[in-house]
């Protein structure tokens, strides 16, 4: 039987229908159409399906959608602003930390994440917190590079913002 | 004088960044149809057995089954990867080889329908005896996997050059060893995926796939369709590395069932289909046996190789000729011979990886010479040296080093690792090492035997100039050709690179073989680069007439038409084009000629302007059985210095530091360059430390996921010192060649040789896994 959910994705509330064995990375791809969350394993071991439930990141795979009754999520479609992108995204396209992008996704959300609860991680924290999230094609060096540049980013446009 | 260029050997943002960070990149799993079907295959839980009788009266009457297909509707028309070894049908007929052997599909209104009733296909089984490995595939009296192929052997090769006998006889030192690496899963992220849809007697698939030409070329002949009919279209792919070169099951599958249902149907692999499919990197067994002199100059190689091939040929015809072919560089080697054997097993059939062939043949080779160097008493990068080609040698087996930069690479590692500091001089437990390596910049040949075009691309202007659309069939799967492409099309063409917009892997846009054996920057980069050329000299043509200025005079830079001699009077073209745009807010115009204003006269003069380019390498190679695999039109060449920490206690290893020094001729991209070079390096320690897809007695993997066939997270890679080394490759677009794969070869050994630096202890034996290492130090110390 379906059982009825609540839940914020983006900022937008959705109320709906769900069956209690989907997903909620099924649900937020062919539920809401949200194909930006990218399954590459079901089973959480690979971090492609990472987004953002209530302030953490978690493997939609592994989190039943009626779980996420009541939360929070943000996809990596609710990162950046009014087609302008985030310094993450920025930071990833010009430290040339894409290349299948596949895992990028996941991987800019981890970052988001890890910036707003760590504004100057060492370059071991960003490699602690991307280290549930798979990369084949880039050996993770642009990756961190990119949420180390990211870093700076923001804090320097914290401080522009100050002034 | 160097050529000041505008766009290549740049650093510009791939030009699918964008999409990818945003997420609205899609790739074949995104993709939805109105009506569309999903399909669920059934596959073999035997890895080997008779199929005596297959029942879908159960999964038919499963409401919500819209169709059901078995050998029996599919035929059983062979196809592989190379005509020379067509081994596969659709389904099987009448025996399944391996746990995965797909025996029927299903479409259904929904994923879980279909699945359901693949369950429901009842399949009359009787067993045979399943052959697991090297050996028992080979024992006297096994059962044949395929009839025509006795005691299993599914593809030979012999070839010597020179007398590696006599050579030996003149040698101080002669030494034989072992060395074999485990069957390596591509562990891309993205799992195969495809939606085919059948209309009106056109076939077009969706499909995560780095070839849609080969793709297209399987499905024409195994459906029988007119090619002209097919069309492959890739959308993003998460990432290939050679397992998704060549069409797979679902392709067929899903095509056969639209074509059966008139509607959409969508097929997509689970991570344990994903491994059940492999086609990646085959384990390889290598017995070297190597001659040298004393004063260190290698004089001959004898290389045996069996290849446990799995249940079917794919790529493996390619491979078995690689894992000889690709010792015969770096070093001068006068002797070597070679014999290989790919033995069928009943386990899924590998194929081409990242390095196709070469990698366990080049680490067991660069660790028996760091063995060697060792007896010699030399340092590893000196013996190295003295045997380094240079540019325009030529292998004993006939590949011509047209740029080679191999001595270079050696010097900026070993200058930029410390080495010289380092070497002898670590404690124990810390280790460096040194190793080297190259291969092919595109196949010389197609895998058909065809005198078919490998690259073609085609340009179309805009009416007014201001875009250039470049259509390829080359397939962007997260190596960066789109970029590449788009790059090399701006630099030849002389406009901005954001003028150039690129629509590529699609049949429907030309010929082109796709991303394998590192070819698109060097074969599509030819075609594209063409194709800019005819545009520029086209557009050149009228502006010539009109001006009354010759053709060779004028060229187009940076957007700017540029004159050999003097300013001819332009303002009649130039007042043409205002006229043309009346009401439009111009900006100002530059003082020059601009490339839209000649574009624009050319388009009214001629039509659309369309460039057209095709490339293909020409004969290349010797002509001795299986010369064609392994030449190509250049060769790229690495060298690394791998440290790395050993816990004597736990033999657990733990890579510091990785020093890579990789020749690609020239870089269109850098920061693609080193991408790929750090790509690599990952990979290829992945495979060194850790990786390794294993059976159980019944042929089942019992490690089909990303959790427990573990590849390299962000914790186990160090930063990877990487340096850009540039031969200016004579017959490259812009003097570029191969990164791809090439800078995986040494890192395996490069890791082996630092382990023995730091431990005392030769592993011939990968992954070198804390467990393996530690029983390895123990059994020293006894």
């Amino acid at each position: 039987m379906k059982k009825i959910i609540t839940v914020t994705v983006n900022g937008t509330e959705y109320e709906s229908a769900v069956n209690p064995n989907m997903t909620l990375a099924r649900f937020l791809r062919e539920g809401l159409g949200l194909f930006g969350t990218k399954e590459g394993c079901g089973v959480g071991d690979c971090g492609a399906c990472t987004v953002i439930m209530d302030g953490q990141p978690v493997n939609s795979c592994l989190v039943l959608a009626v779980e996420a009754n009541g939360s929070a999520i943000v996809t990596i479609e609710g990162i950046g602003e009014g087609g302008k992108l985030h310094p993450v995204q920025e930071a990833f396209i010009e430290a040339g930390a894409i290349q299948c992008g596949f895992c990028t996704p996941g991987m800019v959300l981890v970052a988001v994440n890890l910036l707003e609860n760590n504004p100057s991680p060492t370059e071991n924290e960003v490699r602690q917190a991307l280290s549930g999230n798979l990369c084949r094609c880039t050996g993770y060096q642009k990756i961190v590079e990119a949420v180390e540049r990211a870093a700076s980013k923001i804090v320097c446009g914290e401080r522009a913002g100050e002034l | 004088m160097k050529k000041t260029y505008h766009t290549v050997n740049s650093r510009v943002p791939r030009v699918d960044a964008r999409a990818k960070a945003t997420g609205e990149a899609r790739y074949a799993a995104d993709l939805a149809m109105p009506g569309m079907l999903y399909g669920a295959l059934l596959q073999s839980s035997l890895p080997h057995a008779r199929i005596l009788n297959i029942d879908v009266s159960r999964a038919k009457m499963l409401s919500g089954v819209k169709d059901i297909v078995t050998a029996k509707e599919a035929g059983t028309v062979k196809y592989g990867v190379s005509p020379a070894r067509y081994d596969e049908t659709v389904f099987c007929a009448d025996r399944v080889r391996y746990v995965g052997d797909e025996i029927a599909a299903v479409a259904a209104r929904d994923p879980e329908t279909a699945q359901e009733a693949a369950s429901l296909i009842r399949v009359e089984y009787e067993p045979l005896p399943a052959l697991l490995d090297i050996d028992s595939a080979m024992s006297d009296g096994a059962v044949l996997i395929h009839d025509d192929f006795p005691g299993n052997i599914g593809a030979e090769v012999h070839q010597e050059f020179g007398d590696v006998e006599e050579a030996f006889k003149g040698c101080d030192i002669v030494r034989t060893d072992r060395f074999v690496n485990k069957r390596q899963d591509g562990g891309f992220l993205e799992p195969q995926a495809c939606v085919a849809q059948y209309a009106e007697g056109h076939l077009t698939v969706w499909s995560s796939t780095q070839s849609v030409h080969y793709v297209q070329r399987s499905l024409s002949m195994v459906l029988g369709i007119p090619i002209g009919k097919v069309r492959v279209i890739k959308p993003y792919v998460g990432g290939g590395f050679g397992p998704k070169a060549a069409v797979n099951t679902i392709e067929l599958a899903a095509s056969l069932m639209s074509m059966r249902t008139g509607r959409p149907v969508k097929m997509v692999f689970s991570r344990e289909q994903v491994f059940m499919h492999s086609r990646a990197r085959h384990q390889f067994v290598h017995e070297l046996t190597t001659g040298v002199k004393k004063d260190g100059t290698i004089v001959a190689l004898k290389n045996t190789c069996h290849l446990d091939g799995g249940a079917y040929s794919s790529f493996g015809i390619a491979t078995i000729y690689y894992a000889g072919s690709l010792l015969g560089a770096p070093y001068k080697l006068a002797n070597m011979k070679y014999d290989g054997y790919r033995i069928y097993t009943n386990k899924p059939a590998c194929g081409a990886q990242r390095g196709h062939g070469g990698v366990a043949a080049r680490a067991a080779f660069e660790q028996q010479l760091d063995i060697i160097a060792h007896e010699l008493g030399m340092d590893p990068v000196e013996f190295r040296l003295k045997n380094i080609m240079k540019t325009g040698d030529v292998t004993c087996n006939d590949f011509n080093m047209s740029s080679l930069g191999m001595k270079e690479c050696l010097d900026a590692v070993r200058d930029g690792s410390g080495w010289t500091e380092k070497k002898g001089k670590l404690p124990k437990g810390k280790g460096i090492g040194v190793a080297c390596g190259f291969f092919v910049s595109g196949a010389g040949y197609p895998i058909y035997r065809s005198e078919t075009f490998h690259s073609t691309a085609t340009i179309r202007l805009s009416e007014d100039g201001g875009g250039a659309n470049l259509y390829t069939a080359a397939a962007e799967i997260g190596q960066g050709s789109d970029t590449i492409l788009s790059q090399i099309a701006a630099e030849a063409l002389g406009v901005a690179f954001g003028d150039v917009k690129i629509y590529s892997g699609d049949t429907d846009f030309g010929i082109d073989l796709g991303a394998y054996s590192s070819r698109q920057t060097l074969m599509s980069g030819h075609a594209v680069k063409a194709a800019a050329e005819d545009v520029k000299r086209q557009v050149l043509e009228v502006l010539s007439d009109e001006l009354n200025v010759p053709r060779d005079d004028m060229d187009i830079e940076n957007g700017i038409v540029i004159f050999a001699t003097g300013r001819p009077d332009f303002s009649a073209v130039r007042s043409a084009y205002a006229k043309e745009h009346r009401g439009w807010v111009q900006s100002s115009l530059p003082e020059g000629l601009t490339f839209k204003e000649a574009a624009r006269l050319a388009f009214l003069k001629r039509g659309v302007i369309v460039g057209n380019g095709a490339y293909k390498p020409g004969e290349l190679g010797g002509k001795y059985k299986g010369a064609a695999v392994g030449t190509s039109p250049a060769y790229g060449c690495s060298a690394q210095v791998v440290e790395v920490s050993v816990d004597m206690g736990t033999g657990r290893v733990t890579v510091d530091s990785m020093t890579d020094a990789h020749d690609c001729g020239f870089a269109i991209n850098r920061t693609n360059v080193e991408g790929q070079m750090q790509g690599s390096l990952s990979m290829g320690l992945g495979e060194a430390l850790f990786e390794e897809v294993k059976f159980d007695g019944g042929g089942r993997v019992i490690n089909a996921s990303l959790g427990e066939y573990r590849i390299p997270t962000s914790l186990d890679m160090p930063n990877v010192r990487t340096i850009i080394i540039e031969s200016n490759e004579p017959n490259g677009p812009f003097g570029a060649k191969e990164v791809g794969e090439g800078a995986i070869m040494p890192t395996i050994p490069a890791i082996l040789n630092a382990i023995y630096d730091a431990t005392g202890v030769r592993m011939n034996e990968l992954p070198v896994t804390s467990e393996r290492l530690y029983t390895a130090i123990k059994n020293k110390v006894k």
